[in-house]
């Protein structure tokens, strides 16, 4: 049998954010589409760090320097435009931070709108519908679509953030601890959805919650001090991880 | 004791303020009287006539109101196109450089001149450059003032707006970047939007300062009692028609002078306290 062409790959991929010292180390991994991956590790191993680097948001800060590849659908990024990239890459980040001066409406549109694209009113219209939907935000906000964003809970401000970026119809979905700033309900409407979604887009997440890599991810990293230093199943990683350190952190001996 | 007298001396010190405060209204008020008695409150704000021939003597504010919202709002014109890209530069492109820095120290210096002295460079530098330029045949004027005033509210406005500029948390940002915005599209639907009322405050504040600036605009605005007919013409701003005229002016003229610095203390004391709303406002939202 043939292996499946992954989505996303990153080889021997770094990140240093000063000369002297690498928070992400010659990562390699090759991430499978449609699966939900947890990236876990103790405080400051370089999770979002290594996940900034797959949408190129290292390249607002002219001082930090990525270096190996990362390949999308075999290409490149760091060769690539970071507008385009972005635009495939969708990403959300651990506090929700929709639009405070924009509607419900036009927060879902804003990918739109911040890229100059102009759509027709049926179209903006069903895209909204459409992507709230899939973040099972509809029926709560479907009679207030013209308040502002900022007025929602934070569950819901964190699923509106997550109906703007899949507005673009990305390919691969990068989430940083999503759910940190959330509570136990909110949270678990979000592990819902993603499941859901899953059949959309890749979903790369950062966790620091094994609870929820073990519910909702099918393939796990551990990464310890920039290395990644376990990739592969997650029932396999939780049940007989092969890595010491990734023993230590899971069973709360570190971090 | 000991603590009681310090107490006294504070609860002293403290009721200077309101005091003088106070006093400068009452002053105003009890002085300016004569002249809103003798015109009619509300004819002497609108009649533009202002001679002080003996006999018939008649005064009206009219043309100095116009000339001050003339110079002020002209300054403003002149001002946001150089303090908008200047509160850009600081506060977004290059915070936090070296370049950044050096721009607004430069700005602090600017802000901190002795409006005599801009007084001085409007009259021998630029009034001869609007005279060879033939913009205008005496080279003074409201668009003389205007241009040295934006030249003095824009450092003002500048820092206070950039300041505004840097509080757009990077959340939202990095947000818009995320689905694929290039920096020019961050700006203008991102920051600027966030932003705007803080900014919108800012020139409201700078608005208050041109109100009440005497000096440059006494030097430069050409000091004629007759309402401007365009930007070229000379005229008078309230505060430059008291500045000039308060010395040789008595009786009902003079309460007349002190009629119109009280509608100007009026005005920017609104002006102020609006501002100062909208910023608060602005800060804490
Ligand atoms: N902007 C930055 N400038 C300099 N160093 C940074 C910066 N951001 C992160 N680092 C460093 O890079 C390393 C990895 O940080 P990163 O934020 O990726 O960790 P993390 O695994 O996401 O941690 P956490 O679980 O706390 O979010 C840390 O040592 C951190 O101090
Ligand atoms: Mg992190």
């Amino acid at each position: 049998m043939e292996p499946v062409k992954p989505i996303l790959e990153f080889k021997k991929t770094c990140v240093s954010y000063t000369r002297q010292t690498m928070a992400v180390k010659y990562v390699s991994a090759a991430i499978e589409r449609n699966t939900i991956t947890a990236i876990m590790g103790p405080s400051g191993c370089g999770k979002s760090t290594l996940l900034r680097a797959a949408n190129l948001m290292h390249n607002l800060y002219p001082n930090i320097r990525v270096d190996g590849e990362i390949l999308l659908n075999g290409e490149n990024i760091l060769a690539m435009q970071p507008i385009d990239v972005r635009r495939k890459v969708g990403m959300v980040f651990q506090r929700p931070a929709p639009f405070p001066t924009m509607s419900i409406y036009d927060n879902v549109l804003s990918g739109f709108t911040l890229n100059g694209i102009s759509l027709s009113k049926s179209e903006r219209d069903a895209t909204v519908e459409r992507c709230l939907r899939s973040v099972a935000l509809w029926d709560e906000v479907k009679d207030v679509l013209n308040k502002k964003g900022t007025f929602l809970s934070g569950g819901q401000q964190q699923r509106l953030c997550i109906a703007r970026a899949l507005a673009m119809k990305p390919d691969v979905l990068l989430m940083d601890e999503p759910t940190s700033a959330l509570d136990p309900i909110a949270t678990a409407h979000i592990e819902e959805l993603m499941q859901e979604l899953q059949k959309e887009v890749t979903i790369l997440i950062v966790t620091h919650n094994m609870g929820q890599a073990m519910r909702i991810s099918s393939k796990s990293m551990f990464m310890y001090l920039g290395e990644l230093v376990e990739y592969g199943d997650t029932a396999t990683m939780f049940s007989n991880p092969s890595d010491e350190r990734t023993k230590a952190y899971l069973t709360g001996k570190m971090g | 004791m000991n603590d009681k007298l310090y107490r006294g001396f504070l609860f002293i010190a403290a009721l200077v303020v309101p005091v003088v405060c106070g006093g400068v209204v009452y002053a105003l008020v009890t002085d300016a009287y004569e002249a809103f008695e003798y015109f009619g409150f509300f004819r002497f704000l609108t009649s533009s006539e202002w001679s002080y021939t003996d006999g018939a003597e008649q005064y009206g504010a009219l043309p100095f109101i116009t000339g001050t919202l003339m110079t002020t709002l002209l300054a403003l014109v002149f001002c946001i196109p150089f303090s908008l890209p200047v509160a850009l530069f600081v506060g977004e492109y290059f915070r936090d450089t070296q370049v950044a820095a050096v721009l607004g120290t430069v700005t602090d210096l600017l802000a901190g001149i002795p409006s005599i002295i801009y007084g001085l460079w409007g009259f021998y530098t630029l009034r001869p450059v609007i005279m060879a330029l033939d913009i205008s045949e005496q080279g003074s004027g409201i668009l003389t003032a205007s241009l040295v005033l934006a030249i003095m509210i824009t450092p003002y406005a500048s820092s206070l707006s950039a300041e505004f500029i840097k509080m757009v948390p990077n959340d939202l940002k990095e947000g818009a970047y995320s689905l694929g915005a290039t920096h020019a599209e961050v700006v203008r639907k991102v920051v600027f939007p966030v932003a705007g009322s803080g900014i919108f405050s800012s020139y409201v504040l700078a608005i208050g300062r041109a109100l009440g600036e005497t000096m440059t605009v006494t030097m430069l605005i050409g000091n004629t009692n007759n309402i401007p007919e365009s930007i070229t013409s000379t005229g008078n701003s309230m505060a430059s028609v008291i500045a000039n005229q308060f010395g040789e002016a008595s009786d009902l003229r003079l309460s007349s002078l002190i009629a119109i610095g009280l509608v100007l203390f009026l005005i920017t004391a609104l002006i102020n306290m609006v501002g100062k709303i909208m910023i608060k406002r602005a800060r804490i939202s």
